[in-house]
């Protein structure tokens, strides 16, 4: 049987990955408080309690505002940073680039507890803003790797025949490129408002009395009548991941076609 | 247009990158409504000298003038210049259409006025009717169009055209470039072009500044350029050239008479007679096909060496023979048009060669 194991193997592989998101769904409508085989009939209460919960809303706001603040804020040094790492020479350059990209390798554990260090002995009360600061530090190095290689596929002359036809800097940079970085701004706000939102040990540190979603969650587990909710709850995170990688995806690929480019990479 | 105006004139231009020198002291004009190009091989300073006419690399020291004006300060957007890219650089996001009328974006014109315009230079350039298309579904040529149409519908006094017919293939370059000569007769704009290609650059130039390392090695028109070459150096640039090792004997009455191994004595022009002194050793150098083999029963009315052939290569319509002239060491290049008829030599064949003294060339 040709290539028989490869398909068991695949098989084993997919099911290990996906198995416990599948379980997800299967007890968030089981009508069980207990989370055990074998299910007992179905039920939406679970939702339905979700949607009552107060200080379950107030985690989902807080960590949609940290998490779409981080996006735009990391963004937006990813951006300066890729021009100017793609654009110019400058000394240091290969040093400066190695301590920005840093964070991606460090423990966050370390990072948090240096920040708290750090923001406790400047005087600093924790909050929603000393969360977004350590989810920018924690993006940027993602947003930078995103964005410089949408900045580097970018052909110089591009920017030197608009300047040649009478356009300023600014204007050059408005209708030549963003417009062809845009699939990158649009992929690097999506991966760092999705690291955001997930994060888990910054926010545990640093976020004082405003828990995101993700404290919210790990809290929830200390009272098992909890857990059939945080299932519910999951599931239409698992939801709403889904739709919008598609939305990330067809951007992406609408950005490609539009210049014209070849399909290398992505998501989907 | 008055031929004898002075479009672009380089005024001891310098370029330094650090330590490197890119141009060392380029003093050179260009003449208004002129083809011209700089031509050579890649690293000498050609596109450099190009762009900095763009304004996209600055100067050292020197000036750049552009009709008159010092160009000093004056950037790339403030140019009355336009440029056509290697690459082509068409904005990949925008209509045909949209990249040649890009260029109008500010001059404020009513929708109607700029479809007109953007229609014109589009039948300009052979491509009516591609205005809605999306750029990046254009083949080679027609990007270089478009990227011609863009830059002329500004009406630069001065077109650049930085090697933009290097990424078609042969087939296509050849009729590019004779496209390029008919537009730049109808627009009568002055066209700048950078190319490492000789033929190209002779085919299609009204003047050709060959540059070597950042300097301007000789400029003169195509047939000069060709037939007396200043330099060794230019003489193996363009086309192919034979050298062989001479002595001056006399220099009399600006006349020159030099010997050369089996050519015997050779009395050359007084155009080139200032070239050297008595008792010199120099080289005298000749184009392939101003040598002739001969065969029997022709006869000469140049001068004559016996030669034995050494090589032969079969072109279809024209035959390369690589002979040793009695009396030489190296091997000399002759370049034969086939006739109907004649047959080819075979390598070790004895033949008769016949040149003239006229289109020999003497360098230091």
């Amino acid at each position: 049987m040709k290539g028989g194991w490869f398909k068991v193997y695949t098989l084993v592989y997919l099911l290990f990955l996906y198995a416990p998101i599948i379980i997800l769904p299967m007890f968030a409508f089981n009508d069980a408080t207990v989370i055990a085989f074998p299910l007992t009939g179905f039920s939406i209460r679970w939702f339905e309690a979700m949607l009552v919960q107060p200080t379950l809303g107030r985690a989902v706001a807080n960590s949609l505002e940290i998490a779409v603040t981080s996006a735009i804020l990391s963004t937006i040094f990813g951006v300066f940073v890729a021009r100017a790492s793609t654009r110019y020479r400058f000394p240091m350059k290969t040093g400066l680039m190695g301590l920005i990209m840093l964070p991606l390798v460090l423990p966050e554990i370390i990072v948090a507890v240096s920040l708290l260090v750090v923001l406790l002995g400047l005087g600093i009360n924790l909050s929603k803003f000393t969360v977004i600061l350590g989810h920018v530090l924690i993006c940027t190095p993602f947003t930078i790797a995103i964005l410089s290689s949408a900045f580097q596929s970018l052909d110089q002359s591009l920017e030197e025949a608009a300047y040649d036809l009478g356009e300023s800097a600014a204007s050059t940079f408005r209708l030549i490129i963003l417009p062809l970085v845009m699939p990158g701004i649009i992929s690097s706000l999506l991966i760092s408002f999705t690291i955001s939102l997930d994060e888990f040990i910054i926010a545990f540190f640093l976020a004082g009395t405003e828990p995101t979603l993700p404290v919210y969650i790990f809290s929830q587990f200390r009272f098992p009548q909890a857990v059939p909710v945080i299932m519910a709850l999951g599931t239409v995170l698992v939801c709403l991941s889904i739709v919008l990688l598609t939305i990330a995806e067809y951007f992406r690929r609408r950005g490609i076609a539009k210049s014209g480019g070849k399909d290398t990479g992505g998501f989907l | 247009m008055n031929e004898s105006t002075t479009m672009i004139a380089f005024q001891d231009v310098q370029k330094y990158y650090g330590d490197y020198h890119a141009l060392r002291g380029i003093t050179a004009e260009i003449r208004a409504g002129e083809f011209f190009s700089l031509l050579g091989p890649s690293g000498c300073g050609k596109t450099t000298l190009l762009r900095t006419i763009a304004g996209f690399e600055g100067i050292s020291s020197g000036a750049v003038m552009i009709d008159g004006r010092n160009m000093a300060g004056v950037p790339a957007n403030k140019r009355p210049t336009n440029m056509v890219f290697q690459s082509y650089a068409i904005f990949p996001h925008l209509s045909v259409g949209e990249n040649v009328g890009f260029g109008l974006r500010r001059a404020g014109l009513s929708k109607d006025d700029l479809a007109k315009r953007v229609g014109a230079a589009l039948e300009m350039v052979g491509l009516s009717g591609f205005g809605s298309r999306a750029a990046h579904a254009l083949s080679g040529g027609q990007r270089q169009r478009v990227a011609l149409a863009r830059a002329l519908i500004l009406k630069p006094k001065v077109l650049l055209l930085d090697a933009p017919l290097s990424a078609l293939d042969k087939k296509m370059r050849e009729q590019m470039q004779v496209e390029l000569i008919r537009l730049q007769r109808q627009v009568g704009i002055t066209f700048i072009l950078v190319t490492h290609d000789q033929e190209e650059a002779l085919v299609m130039s009204d003047r050709i500044a060959v540059m070597f390392e950042g300097e301007i090695a000789q400029l003169a028109d195509p047939e000069t350029l060709y037939r007396r070459p200043n330099s060794k150096r230019v003489a193996d640039f363009i086309g192919t050239m034979n050298f062989l090792p001479a002595k001056v004997v006399s220099e009399q009455g600006g006349k020159i008479e030099v010997e050369a191994n089996g050519f015997g004595r050779i009395t050359l022009d007084a155009e080139q007679a200032a070239a050297a002194a008595s008792g010199d050793a120099v080289v005298v150098g000749f184009r392939p096909e101003t040598l002739t083999v001969l065969f029997d029963g022709q006869t000469a009315s140049d001068r004559e060496s016996m030669a034995t052939i050494e090589e032969v290569v079969y072109f279809g319509d024209m035959t390369y023979y690589d002979v040793k002239i009695d009396g030489t060491e190296t091997p000399i290049r002759i370049s034969m048009r086939n006739v109907f008829g004649r047959p080819v030599l075979d390598i070790g064949d004895r033949t008769r060669v016949a040149w003239a003294p006229g289109a020999l060339v003497l360098f230091r």
